[in-house]
């Protein structure tokens, strides 16, 4: 793919069309999603962030109203770039589906007071999945003017953000429409599914984890790079998430570790500015010291494992206010000042 | 006053025989529903847990290193009170493949397993594995029930698996009970039952266009392979219906409680919420919410402003002093103390907003009891963390 013309400066993903985005639960991956949608929308760039869990993640994230099934525009970003949001529907998307490509009429009514579109959305297990990353490989190949043809026409979207489910089931759901290759063996099922299948493991789309300092949610993004590679899935970028300010030097964090520091200097140092410095008191912060030290330790191991994934690593610092529609803003400066977007 | 949810009382009834721990991914479920187990076992109760998806080192010390879907004694617990623990981590195909084995004869069971989509949909769709958590849960009850003056366990501690899914857990049995009276599953099971088109003829018109319709979306093999597979599992149908139902009974029963795990985080809180929420609305009795990871600090007493001032006029000082009677020594010793401010100033501030954040929870769910967990400075991936956990669930 030729990197895109209008872009001024290099990023890591040129090409990149579509960013799935995936971690552990609690690590952050929505606001990381939104982060990066508004990142890629930089330079009046049109990009479409798409939920598929139906979690109403992206509104929260964005303080804007519920998103239904229609896509609507929900951030601005710089330079005229906008950020449009979706939250996929395994039904609506079936539907739709179905129209398109059937043009059903009736039937697809039908089908519905059959129990079949229940069906299909709801117990078939796995269908659900082929439906909603159909529906986001149709975004992805939208055109701006859906009459135009051929690889110079406009797309509908300079780029697609797919908050995507959590490790522990993402490979399995990007994985579904191989899958369904498989057992449909001829028709428009297979072709379809082969389709999916195509794009997703093109050079056109990446699979970015999102993790935190921390053991479990470092192994599962080792464990899930790992999945991704064994299925043929490209791997993106690692993003370390609420990566916390260092305020003590190491110096001072291996004296905490080793109980050399001296707890009649703290105690002096706290009378001389008028903080009354009991026993307890200078104890406690001597004993947060060590509890940090430690934990600054395992960050530490955490942080080589990741560097030894040598894939491009983004560090995101944590936000002391919580993560709101100001804060997703500032990740979003700083996935780009790190050369992400 | 917020009630405290009293886990010694609640493990130390003998009416409780289940535990659901729920709640969103990374909340910590897993950790509470292992520290929950081991508690009770070294109380004295006979107990099993069921994982869904265990960190490797914890499941480790549990003694989880195979992966064969069935309960395996968890070594080294104190047993001194006639308790034991078991654990088994969920493997859903497997479970699947048991569940088809039990109910259909040896050639029928034979044909559902080769079928492709019978492979495809027990071992990698997701969604099975709800399914298959809840089959397991009244696979241990029966198992449990066995020998009533014996049972093998007294009390299933079950780990639901993560994020929304866990809503699909609680739907799932409901869900399949009603698919299986749903017109459309008679309709693909049909033409093998009856010997194809005769059958067809005696339903409206309407079964005819959704007929075509299936074979023009879904081409003709693929719809002969999914009737295939449904007529072949139609034999256990009843089966799978009964179990379906006994299951969510045994959800409602008053044996059964929930656990919501939550963290002190705005999205875990919510999606805490949600759970509370829906628990009430089905009628499933919840015991309470386990808030995780409340960060606490070791210096309560200094808050975080006061401590940000204090390590200002500590520079301030120094300041002043540098033009004569400081001497390095004096100033290396003062930044030390700085330091330690500025980090308890910044611990302090995530603490008052665990605290905050878990005090508005409470006010928007009042009489619901809680506990709060401190967060541990390290990972949790062996027995004696457990405990801690345990102790600290107990408000010990």
């Amino acid at each position: 793919m030729a990197p895109d013309a209008g872009s001024a400066r290099d990023t890591d993903w040129d090409g990149v069309r579509l960013h799935i985005v995936t971690g552990k639960g609690g690590t952050g991956k929505t606001t990381v999603a939104a982060a990066l949608a508004l990142a890629l929308a930089g330079e009046g760039r049109r990009v479409l962030l798409a939920e598929v869990e139906g979690r109403q993640g992206i509104s929260q994230s964005f303080d804007v109203p519920p998103l239904a099934l229609t896509e609507v525009r929900i951030a601005h970003a710089a330079h005229g770039g906008e950020v449009f949001g979706l939250s996929v529907d395994a039904k609506a998307a079936l539907l739709e589906y179905l129209q398109m490509y059937y043009k059903l009429g009736r039937a697809g009514g039908m089908l519905e007071k059959f129990g079949a579109i229940d069906f299909a959305t709801t117990i078939a297990p796995g269908v659900r999945d082929v439906l909603l990353t159909g529906k986001v490989y149709e975004a992805v190949r939208r055109r701006r003017d859906h009459r135009a043809r051929g690889p110079g026409a406009a797309p509908a979207y300079d780029a697609v953000v797919v908050d995507a489910p959590p490790t522990g089931r993402v490979v399995r759901f990007l994985n579904v429409n191989h899958e369904v290759a498989d057992l449909a063996r001829v028709g428009p099922i297979r072709s379809q599914a082969n389709s999916i299948t195509a794009m997703l493991r093109s050079p056109q789309t990446v699979v970015h984890l999102v993790t935190l300092l921390e053991e479990m949610p470092v192994q599962e993004t080792v464990d899930t790079i790992a999945e991704l590679r064994a299925v043929g899935m490209p791997i993106g970028g690692v993003v370390v998430n609420q990566v916390r300010e260092e305020i003590l030097t190491l110096d001072v964090l291996e004296a905490a570790a080793r109980n050399a520091i001296s707890p009649e200097d703290v105690a002096a140092d706290l009378t001389r500015v008028h903080v009354r410095a009991t026993e307890a008191l200078v104890d406690g912060l001597l004993t947060e010291a060590r509890d940090h030290a430690e934990r600054v330790t395992l960050e530490r191991d955490e942080a080589e494992v990741i560097a030894d994934l040598g894939r491009p690593t983004y560090r995101l610092p944590s936000l002391s206010e919580g993560v709101d529609a100001n804060g997703i803003r500032e990740m979003a400066e700083t996935l780009m000042a790190q050369g992400m977007a | 006053m917020v009630p405290v949810l009293d886990i010694d009382a609640l493990i130390g009834n003998p009416q409780t025989c289940i535990i659901v721990c729920c709640g969103a991914g990374g909340v910590g479920k897993t950790t509470t529903a292992a520290a929950l187990g081991l508690r009770a076992a070294e109380s004295g109760r006979r107990v099993v847990v069921l994982t869904i998806d265990p960190a490797r080192r914890l499941a480790q010390s549990l003694g989880l290193t195979t992966l064969d879907n069935t309960p395996r004694p968890v070594k080294d617990i104190d047993d001194t009170r006639g308790g034991s623990l078991d654990a088994m981590m969920l493997d859903m195909k497997r479970t699947f493949d048991e569940v088809v084995e039990a109910h259909a004869t040896a050639d029928k069971a034979e044909q559902i397993l080769a079928n492709p989509f019978y492979q495809a949909v027990s071992s990698s769709f997701a969604g099975t594995q709800e399914y298959m958590a809840m089959e397991k849960l009244g696979q241990l009850r029966l198992e449990a029930d066995r020998d009533p003056d014996n049972p093998r366990w007294d009390l299933i501690v079950v780990d639901t698996p993560p994020s929304r899914s866990a809503l699909d857990f609680l739907d799932a049995p409901k869900r399949l009970g009603s698919f299986l009276d749903g017109r459309f599953i008679r309709l693909l099971a049909a033409p093998a039952k009856a010997g194809g088109r005769a059958y067809l003829k005696v339903f409206s018109a309407g079964v005819n266009i959704v007929t075509k319709t299936l074979t023009k979306v879904l081409g003709g093999q693929m719809l002969s392979d999914v009737q295939t597979f449904v007529a072949a599992l139609d034999t256990m149908f009843g089966g799978f219906r009964k179990r379906a139902d006994h299951t969510y009974a045994l959800l409602s029963d008053r044996m059964t409680t929930f656990i919501v795990v939550a963290a002190p985080e705005r999205d875990a809180l919510r999606e805490a919420s949600y759970f509370v929420d829906r628990l009430d609305e089905e009628g499933m009795p919840l015991a309470g919410l386990v808030v995780n990871r409340m960060y606490r600090v070791s210096a309560p007493g200094l808050s975080a402003a006061r401590a940000l001032a204090a390590a200002e006029e500590l520079g301030d000082q120094e300041g002043d002093s540098s033009s004569g009677v400081g001497t390095s020594d004096v100033s290396e010793r003062t930044a030390i103390t700085q330091g330690l401010l500025r980090m308890h100033a910044v611990q302090a501030e995530i603490a008052d907003r665990h605290e905050s954040l878990a005090k508005r929870f409470i006010a928007g769910h009042p009489g619901i009891p809680i506990v709060e967990v401190p967060a541990a400075s390290g990972d949790i991936h062996d027995l004696v963390g457990l405990r801690t956990v345990g102790d600290a669930l107990a408000g010990q």
